[in-house]
Formats: C-alpha cells, sequence, structure tokens
C-alpha cells in the first residue's frame, strides 16, 4: 500500500509534466488541424533557458526556500518569454507561408525546424549531458516505514511542480472558456474563416496559440530540469512523443483531455516501472494508447467526429 | 450643380458601389462586367436564376474572392466623392478616412479587415455557426474587436480595468438584446448546434449584427424555412432597417419575401445583370420574366404566381 502511494505521488510529477507539454500539442492541432513538430524541442529550448539562468544566478540549494522559490519565478518568467519568441517563429517561419498549400507541407517544415532547434542547441550548447545540482531539496515524509522500508515521502519539488501545473492548468481552462482571447481561439477552432468575417485576426489568434503553448512547454522545461537534473539537447524528442500521445490518449483537440492525458501516461509508466520492469516502461505507455484508440478512436475526452448525411 | 433629389436612394447616396465586376475562373466567366449600387439605408435584393453568378458577387464584396476585374467602394458617412475614389484607387492604399466618413476599396481586402475596418459582414447560404459554442458567445465573438481594443489589447483585461469592465457589460447587453430580438435569450446558455434551423438563420444575423455592420449581405436567408419563419424572418430585417440603420444586401430566391421587403432589386442572368430598379419595374420588365420562364422550368410558377397577383392588385 505504502509503495503504491509512492509510486502514484511519482507518477502525477511526471504526469504533470506531460500534462504541461501535452497542451501546447492539442491546442496547436485544435486550431490550425495539425501537429506541431518542433513543440518538444521548444520544451528543451526552454528547459536550457531556465539552466542558463539558474547558472547565471548562481542559484545552489543552500539560499533559502523563500529566496529561492522568488528567483525560480523570475527563472521561470525569462524561459516562458524566451520559449514564446521561439513558439512564434516558429509559426512564422514554418506554418504561417505555408497556410493554404497542400496539407503535409507544414509537417515537413516543422520537422525541419525540430531538427534545426536540436542541432542549434547542440552545436552551441555542446551535446554532452548537462547535470545540475538539485536546488530545490528537502521534503516530507507521510508515512514513517519501519527501519526506513515502506516509508512514503513527496519532495518538495514534487509538490512544487504538482501544485505549479494544477495551478496553470485551472487558469488556462478558465482563459479558454471565460475571456475574449479564449473565445477567439475556440471560434477559430470551429471556422477560421468564419471567424474572420466576423472581425477576428486568425493569424495572430494562431500565433498567440503557438506562443501560449510554447509558454507551458517553458514551465515544463524548468520542472523537468530541476526534477530530474540532466538535460541535454534531445530530451525534447522522447517527451514530445509522450506528451503527444498523452494528447492523442486524451482526445486530441481536447483540452481537459490533454491533461487528462498527460497524468494517466505519467502514472501508467511509472507504475510499470513500479511493479514489472523499468525497461518496458515505454513500451506500456504506448500500448495503452494502441487499446484505448482501438476501441475509442477519438480519445478519452475528444468529441466524436460526426458526418452530416 | 444639377438637381438630383428625384434619383432614387441607390444613386444619390449609394453605401457600396460595384463598377465592372468582373470574375473569371479559367475560362468560365462567372460575372461579367457587373455594376451596381446598393443605396444608404436600403435592402437590396440580388435576383437571378441558379447559377447566375450571385454567390460570387457576395465572395468578392467579402473578401473571399479577388475579383478578376473592377472596383467594389465601401463608404462610410458623406465621403465618397468621384475625386476622393480616383485618387485612392490611384494611390494603392485599401483605405481612406476623411472628416465626412471612410472610403474601402474591398477588391484589396481580405479577411478580418473586411469585417473590422469596412464594416461588412455576411452571412452564407449553409449556416456557419459555431456549434460548439452558446447562442450568447457567438454573439459574444463578433464583438472580439470592440472588447480588444477595450482591453487594451489584453492588458487591459488581465487586469479587469474599469474601462475594460464597463465594455465587456456592454458587450454582454448588446448580446442579450439581440437574443431577445431574435427570441432566443432562452436559449442562451444552449450549444448553437443544438437549436432547430429557423432559429440557427435568425441567431446567424444576429450575430452578423453584433459586428455593428454598415452593410450586411445576406445569402439566402429564407433557404428553408417554413412560411412562419419567412414572416419573422422579414419583421427581423424591417427591425434591423428601421431601428440599426443598417444597409442591406441579399441574395434572394424566395419571391414573396423579395418582393415584399425590397427597396431595389438587381436581376443577374448567366453573371450578366438584366434588370436594375424598383420591385415594380423589375418584375415588369420583359428579360426578367424570359430570364425565368426561358430558364428555369421550376420559377414558372413563382413568376407567374408573382404577376398573377401584380395583376389582381
Amino acid at each position: 500500500m505504502e509503495y503504491f502511494l509512492q509510486q502514484l505521488i511519482n507518477g502525477l510529477t511526471l504526469g504533470s509534466i506531460y500534462g504541461l507539454i501535452a497542451i501546447g500539442y492539442t491546442m496547436v492541432y485544435g486550431i490550425i488541424g495539425m501537429i506541431n513538430f518542433a513543440h518538444g524541442d521548444i520544451f528543451m529550448v526552454g528547459s536550457f533557458i531556465a539552466m542558463m539562468m539558474i547558472v547565471a544566478l548562481g542559484l545552489t540549494a543552500s539560499a533559502g526556500l523563500a529566496f529561492l522559490l522568488l528567483a525560480l519565478v523570475l527563472v521561470l518568467i525569462v524561459a516562458m518569454v524566451f520559449a514564446s519568441v521561439w513558439g512564434w517563429t516558429v509559426e512564422r517561419l514554418a506554418y504561417r507561408p505555408l497556410r493554404g498549400s497542400f496539407r503535409l507541407a507544414p509537417l515537413i517544415t516543422a520537422i525541419g525546424m525540430s531538427i534545426v532547434l536540436q542541432n542549434f542547441v547542440q552545436v552551441t550548447q555542446g551535446a554532452r549531458v548537462k547535470p545540475l545540482p538539485p536546488i530545490v531539496t528537502g521534503g516530507f515524509t507521510l508515512v514513517t516505514g519501519v527501519n526506513g522500508h515502506n516509508a512514503v515521502q513527496i519532495s518538495t519539488m514534487q509538490i512544487v511542480i504538482i501544485v505549479t501545473t494544477f495551478l496553470l492548468m485551472t487558469g488556462f481552462s478558465l482563459l479558454i472558456s471565460k475571456t475574449r482571447l479564449g473565445r477567439s481561439q475556440r471560434a477559430c477552432e470551429q471556422d477560421s474563416k468564419m471567424a474572420a468575417l466576423l472581425g477576428v485576426n486568425v493569424d495572430r489568434t494562431i500565433s498567440l496559440t503557438f506562443v501560449m503553448g510554447a509558454a507551458l512547454a517553458a514551465v515544463a522545461g524548468l520542472m523537468f530540469l530541476l526534477y530530474y537534473g540532466v538535460i541535454d539537447f534531445y530530451i525534447g524528442f522522447l517527451a514530445g512523443v509522450k506528451a503527444f500521445t498523452a494528447a492523442v490518449l486524451g482526445g486530441i483537440g481536447s483540452l481537459p483531455g490533454a491533461m487528462l492525458g498527460g497524468l494517466l501516461i505519467g502514472l501508467i509508466e511509472t507504475f510499470w516501472s513500479g511493479y514489472f520492469s523499468v525497461e518496458y516502461k515505454d513500451v506500456a505507455a504506448f500500448s495503452i494508447l494502441v487499446i484505448v484508440l482501438i476501441f475509442m478512436p477519438s480519445g478519452l475526452l475528444g468529441r466524436p467526429e460526426v458526418e452530416k448525411v | 450643380m444639377s438637381d438630383t433629389s428625384h434619383y432614387p436612394v441607390w444613386e444619390r447616396d449609394p453605401v457600396l458601389t460595384v463598377e465592372h465586376l468582373t470574375m473569371r475562373f479559367g475560362g468560365l466567366v462567372a460575372v461579367n462586367d457587373l455594376s451596381f449600387n446598393v443605396g444608404r439605408g436600403e435592402i437590396t435584393a440580388l435576383i437571378g436564376p441558379n447559377g447566375a453568378g450571385k454567390t460570387t458577387v457576395f465572395n468578392c464584396v467579402t473578401g473571399f474572392y479577388k475579383p478578376t476585374e473592377g472596383r467594389i467602394v465601401m463608404r462610410h458617412g458623406k465621403a465618397g466623392k468621384a475625386d476622393d475614389i480616383a485618387a485612392l484607387t490611384r494611390g494603392g492604399r485599401q483605405s481612406a478616412t476623411s472628416a465626412d466618413g471612410a472610403l474601402f476599396l474591398l477588391e484589396r481586402m481580405t479577411d478580418f479587415r473586411i469585417s473590422h475596418h469596412a464594416k461588412v459582414a455576411r452571412t452564407f447560404q449553409n449556416i456557419r455557426l459555431f456549434g460548439g459554442m452558446t447562442t450568447l458567445e457567438n454573439l459574444l465573438v463578433a464583438q472580439h474587436n470592440r472588447l480588444m481594443v477595450a482591453s487594451g489589447f489584453t492588458i487591459g483585461g488581465i487586469f479587469n480595468l474599469p474601462g475594460y469592465r464597463r465594455a465587456r457589460e456592454a458587450a454582454m447587453e448588446k448580446a442579450i438584446g439581440w437574443l431577445r430580438q431574435v427570441n432566443l435569450l432562452h436559449r442562451a446558455d444552449d450549444p448553437a448546434a443544438d437549436l432547430p434551423y429557423g432559429d440557427q438563420r435568425r441567431l446567424e444575423i444576429a450575430r452578423a449584427m453584433c459586428t455593428d455592420p454598415h452593410l450586411l449581405c445576406l445569402d439566402e436567408p429564407a433557404a428553408g424555412l417554413n412560411p412562419r419563419e419567412s414572416a419573422e424572418l422579414n419583421d427581423l430585417l424591417h427591425y434591423i432597417r428601421r431601428e440599426c440603420g443598417t444597409s442591406i444586401l441579399l441574395i434572394e430566391h424566395d419571391m414573396g419575401v423579395v418582393m415584399e421587403i425590397s427597396d431595389h432589386i438587381v436581376v443577374l442572368d448567366y453573371g450578366v445583370k438584366i434588370s436594375d430598379g424598383t420591385a415594380f419595374e423589375v418584375r415588369n420588365d420583359p428579360s426578367v420574366i424570359a430570364a425565368y420562364l426561358g430558364v428555369e422550368d421550376t420559377e414558372v410558377e413563382q413568376v407567374e404566381a408573382v404577376l398573377e397577383a401584380e395583376v389582381q392588385a
């Protein structure tokens, strides 16, 4: 039981990170009906920017927690701003010039952007993995086990990740459902031509969607960096594929679906590694995806496409 | 200066002027050298047999197509002396604003600018509501630009400044006012896709009106409506002209609707204008009768009915 609780906490943490990235996939898919293959690499860039900021500020675990959190918020904002600029650039270079051309063209350019970003970081930062000593340390013991066995612990970092994700996702859902910007995004998603005829600037709305997705990916990038303490230029690929899987599992185009899918993929992976074998955790995650898609082709929370005759 | 007061409104004070509009698709000439005016504050109908090019004209006016040739001038206020239009055309810009009002060359404008700047709104033959959004939200999306300006491009919105709050309340009030006008207030929070067909048509017109258009283009608003719904539509269009002062350009096959509400009718056949005038003038025009009787068997009864009603009246 204690072991289960511990895995649950670990799984929720991992799932939060996947969920944050998955939102970017699902929003872009919702609005332009295409997968942004460079999104995983935006996440990677975000995490590199966060690392540079942390090194530049000289943050270590010895600083007080309050100061540390404040400094990390600053790091987060800078990473979000830079990642947003990258997200905007990707849309501007790889998507907008090809809008209206044949459907697969933007996919190719997006893969191109992904390769460019990876190689750019590889050349400028080096190909080796970058370690970062743990900054946010400490934690709480929820259940004290016998002689150190069966203890359930939650680290401060895990709390930070889960709370931040929860806050961001709540804020984001409100943004989409209640505000003018969210309304115009949903309008563009359903019928962009009609939205334009009602005076909505579709190009700007699409740009903002990329920017918002990129900002959330940067948050995930910082979390990933602080949680695992190791990043390299290639982390965007696997994390991107997992988050994409999460978005599809939850129902691509659906915001709550992306969050749910992220959490599920995180949990599946963690429980599989905890109870069976670490080697096959990716197999487990992708197998679940296949099974869900066979029985629910539009994902868990996706709207089934009904064609009117 | 000659006295023009006896001229019809569409010549004295046009809100929209289409000049020498030609649209070719490869070898097919959909619209050929078409010129007509839409009078300010009037209801103008564009009629003609199927395939006459009516929707193509709409698509040119609303920026969906770029015309092969021709000029489409939209006027706000008193602007629009011939010299000003000529200067604007030569200058290569999209619009000109003066103390009298503003001029727009619609053939140079695309997508959201048509609605945002030139204030032209349109509906489609097939309904294009945002089905997954609520009835109320559909009307709020149409007020997007005013809210965006009021929110200082999102910044005021984030901090919920008083100016933005006022604008938001005004937008809500306007949306509710229109819902009341089209009798849909009780369905404000239902998804638009769940409404019956006739209600969706009226909602679409209300949504277009929420963009504060100077010109409202309606593509077959009465298509598929039963007689009672058609009558409601007539009332709505009369209300719009009376209370909002919006000029209306509509395509319609339902001659009952056309003859009853139109101040001005333009008849197209094979992309060419064959008649232009008041309802009375047009339905007595032999070329119009020929076009309907000679081309479309299905229209025979309609024209005969119209003529018969005319004789009895």
